[in-house]
C-alpha cells in the first residue's frame, strides 16, 4: 500500500538548512494499523505531508496506493484519505455542506455526494450535528467530524496526522473506537501519527518510532519491547538490611541472566531485566529456594515504549514532552 | 459521548469508488459553489455586500458632479459607474484572499489540497464567486444610476463584466498566493494588501480623473494595469468596442489572469 525508499526533506529556515526527513524507507502492506510514534519535531508530519501528495520531497521515492506521489499525485489522492492536525471543516460551513462538498471535491455528482454525507453522519453519530457550524462543536465531535470527511470518498488507505492529540481521555477512546471499526469493517489501512505512547502501544499493530527525521525502530509492540528494552523482574529480600540474602540473590541472578542485566535497588531489592518475565521468574524463585536463599516479594513489569525509547536515544519521550509542555 | 452506532449496511454498500477527481468544470463548479454555500445560508452578510457600493455611488458620485464638466462634459454617471465597479473588483478578490487565509491558518484548505480537485480549478472558483456578487452589484447600480442620466449599452456592459472576471481571477489567485507565503501568521499578507490598494485605487483614475494629475503621477500610472481596465471599462460601458484603449485593457487583465494563475498553481505545486 505503500512503499517509500530513501525520501528526504529539508527546509530552509533562517538560511540554514534544516533536515526534517533525512531517509525514509518503508513499506506497509493493505489493511496494516501503523502508528508513526516520536516526539514533537521528529519529522513525523513532514513524512506524512510527503506521502499525501501536500509536500514534494527533496529527494527519494514513494509509491503510495498504488501510485507514484511525484509522477501521478492526482491518482494517490484520489486513492487517499487524509485527516490533518488542524480542523479539516471550513467555520463559516455547516457540517453536512462541507461533507457534501467534499464529495464533490472527490469527482461525485450531487446525489452521489449527499448519500455518502448521510451514511458519514450515521457512521460518526454526527446526524443530530448536521446543520452546525463547527465552532458550535465539542473537541472531540470536531475529530470525529474530521474523520468523516477523511472518509467520504472511502478511501482504501487512510492518513491520521495526531487524530487524539488535546481531547479529554473520554473522547480519545471514542476516536479510538470509531478507527478500528473503520478497520474492522471495511479492512482500512491506517496509517497515523501520535506521541501518546500508551496509544500507539495498545491500538497500533506496527510501530515506526522516529526521531531526528529517522526511522528508529519499526515492529510490533511486543517486538520492540523485547528487543530493545526486556521485561523488569525484582525481588525483595526478608529483611531490608540483609546483605547476605540481597547479595545471594544479585549473584544467582547474574549467574542465570548475565551480570550487565542486574542491579541492586535500594529497600533490600534486586532488578532483573530478561526478555520474558513471566517465564524467568519461577526459575529464579526455584534456584534461590534452592540455595535456602528466602525472599519477601517478587514481582514483575513490562516496560513500556517509552522504556523501548530511552533504551534507542538515551532520553525518555515522556520527559522530553513534559519538558516541551513546561517550556510553552 | 455514545459509543459508536452499530454500522447500517447500507454504510457498506459497494458504489463504485471514484478513481480520479472530476472534469476541471465540475471542479470549478464545486468550488464555486462551495464558496456560494455560507452566503446562501447566511444572505444578511450579502445585504451589506449590496449597500457597500450604493454608498460611493451616492455620497461619492455627487461630488464628482460638483467638480464640473470633465471627460467630455459627460454626465458623472457615465464616468463614474464603471469606476465603482472596478473598485468593487479590487476588494472582491482581496477578501477572497482573505476568507482563503482563514481556510489556510485552520485546516479546510490542507483539507482540499489533498483532495484531486484541479489546483487551476481552485484558483478560479474561489474568484468567480465574487465575479457572481459583482455582476448582482453592477446590475444594482446601473439600474439605480439609470434614472440620474447614465446611459444603458447591455452589450458594453456585458462585456466590461466579462474584462473585469478576468481581472478578477487574476487577482483572486495573486491575492492566494500572496496568503500562501504568508504562513504561518498570515501577517505578510494583512501588510501587503493594506500597502498594494491604496496605491493601486489611487494610481488608477477610478475615483478622480487623473488627467488633471502633475506628470510624475500619470507616469506612475502608466505602470499600474488598474489604471488600463479602468479605461477599458469606461469605453466599453459607453459602447465603444473598438478602441485602443479597450485592447490596452484586455490586454493588461489577461496578463494579470496568467501571470496570477501560474504563480498560484506554482505556489501549490512547491507544497504547503
Amino acid at each position: 500500500m505503500i512503499r517509500a525508499r530513501g525520501l528526504t526533506r529539508s527546509f530552509k529556515v533562517k538560511r540554514e538548512r534544516v533536515e526534517a526527513v533525512r531517509g525514509l524507507d518503508i513499506d506497509v502492506e493493505p489493511g496494516q494499523l501503523v502508528a508513526f510514534l516520536g516526539p514533537n519535531g521528529a519529522g513525523k508530519s513532514t513524512c506524512l505531508r510527503m506521502l499525501t501528495t501536500l509536500l514534494p520531497p527533496t529527494s527519494g521515492t514513494a509509491t503510495v496506493a498504488g501510485c507514484d506521489i511525484a509522477a501521478d499525485p492526482a491518482g494517490v489522492r484520489a486513492r487517499i484519505g487524509y485527516v490533518g492536525q488542524r480542523s479539516g471543516a471550513g467555520e463559516n460551513f455547516r457540517v453536512r455542506d462541507e461533507l457534501v462538498n467534499q464529495g464533490r471535491c472527490y469527482g461525485m455528482s450531487r446525489a452521489q455526494a449527499r448519500r455518502r454525507a448521510d451514511e458519514v453522519l450515521e457512521t460518526l453519530d454526527l446526524v443530530p450535528m448536521a446543520r452546525r457550524t463547527p465552532s458550535t462543536l465539542s473537541g472531540g465531535q470536531r475529530r470525529r467530524l474530521d474523520i468523516a470527511l477523511g472518509l467520504v470518498h472511502r478511501p482504501p488507505l487512510l492518513f491520521l496526522d495526531e487524530p487524539t492529540t488535546g481531547l479529554d481521555p473520554h473522547s480519545r477512546a471514542s476516536v479510538w473506537e470509531y478507527i478500528l471499526r473503520l478497520r474492522e469493517h471495511y479492512g482500512t489501512t491506517l496509517f497515523l501519527t501520535t506521541h501518546y505512547l500508551e496509544e500507539a502501544d495498545t491500538m497500533a499493530e506496527r510501530v515506526v518510532v522516529i526521531d531526528g527525521g529517522r526511522v528508529i525502530a519499526d515492529g510490533t509492540a511486543d517486538r520492540l519491547k523485547r528487543d530493545f528494552a526486556g521485561d523488569l523482574v525484582s525481588v525483595v529480600s526478608v529483611e531490608p538490611a540483609d546483605a547476605v540474602d540481597l547479595a545471594a540473590v544479585a549473584d544467582t541472578a547474574a549467574r542465570m541472566f548475565g551480570a550487565g542485566q542486574v542491579a541492586t535497588g535500594n529497600g533490600g531489592r534486586v532488578e532483573v531485566r530478561v526478555p520474558r518475565a513471566d517465564a524467568a521468574l519461577p526459575a529464579l524463585l526455584r534456584v534461590l529456594e534452592g540455595a535456602g536463599v528466602t525472599t519477601a516479594a517478587a514481582e514483575t513489569a513490562r516496560p513500556t515504549l517509552d522504556d523501548v525509547f530511552l533504551a534507542l536515544t538515551g532520553r525518555s519521550l515522556e520527559e522530553s514532552e513534559r519538558a516541551e509542555e513546561a517550556a510553552a | 459521548m455514545n459509543a459508536p452506532a452499530s454500522y447500517s449496511p447500507t454504510t457498506g454498500s459497494a458504489e463504485p469508488r471514484p478513481h480520479r477527481g472530476g472534469s476541471f468544470l465540475h471542479d470549478t463548479w464545486t468550488v464555486l459553489l462551495r464558496e456560494a454555500g455560507p452566503t446562501v445560508r447566511e444572505p444578511v452578510g450579502l445585504a451589506f455586500t449590496m449597500v457597500q457600493p450604493l454608498l460611493f455611488l451616492f455620497l461619492f458620485g455627487p461630488l464628482l458632479g460638483g467638480s464640473g464638466g470633465f471627460a467630455g462634459g459627460q454626465p458623472p454617471w457615465q464616468w463614474f459607474v464603471p469606476g465603482v465597479l472596478v473598485l468593487l473588483c479590487l476588494f472582491g478578490p482581496m477578501m477572497a484572499g482573505y476568507t482563503l487565509l482563514v481556510e489556510l491558518l485552520g485546516g479546510s484548505l490542507e483539507r482540499m489540497l489533498v483532495s484531486p480537485l484541479n489546483r487551476t480549478a481552485m484558483l478560479i472558483g474561489r474568484t468567480l464567486k465574487e465575479s457572481v456578487v459583482l455582476a448582482v452589484q453592477a446590475v444594482l447600480i446601473v439600474a439605480l444610476a439609470l434614472p440620474l442620466g447614465f446611459e444603458l449599452h447591455p452589450l458594453g456592459v456585458l462585456a466590461g463584466l466579462a474584462l473585469l472576471t478576468v481581472f478578477g481571477v487574476g487577482l483572486g489567485a495573486l491575492s492566494f498566493t500572496l496568503a500562501l507565503a504568508s504562513q504561518p501568521n498570515g501577517e505578510l499578507f494583512y501588510g501587503v494588501t493594506q500597502m498594494l490598494l491604496f496605491p493601486l485605487l489611487l494610481l488608477s483614475g477610478v475615483l478622480l480623473p487623473l488627467d488633471s494629475g502633475p506628470a510624475w503621477l500619470r507616469a506612475a500610472a502608466a505602470v499600474n494595469p488598474v489604471a488600463y481596465i479602468a479605461d477599458a471599462e469606461r469605453a466599453l460601458f459607453a459602447g465603444r468596442f473598438a478602441e485602443a484603449v479597450v485592447l490596452h485593457g484586455a490586454l493588461a487583465a489577461a496578463a494579470v489572469a496568467a501571470a496570477g494563475l501560474a504563480l498560484g498553481t506554482r505556489a501549490m505545486r512547491r507544497g504547503v
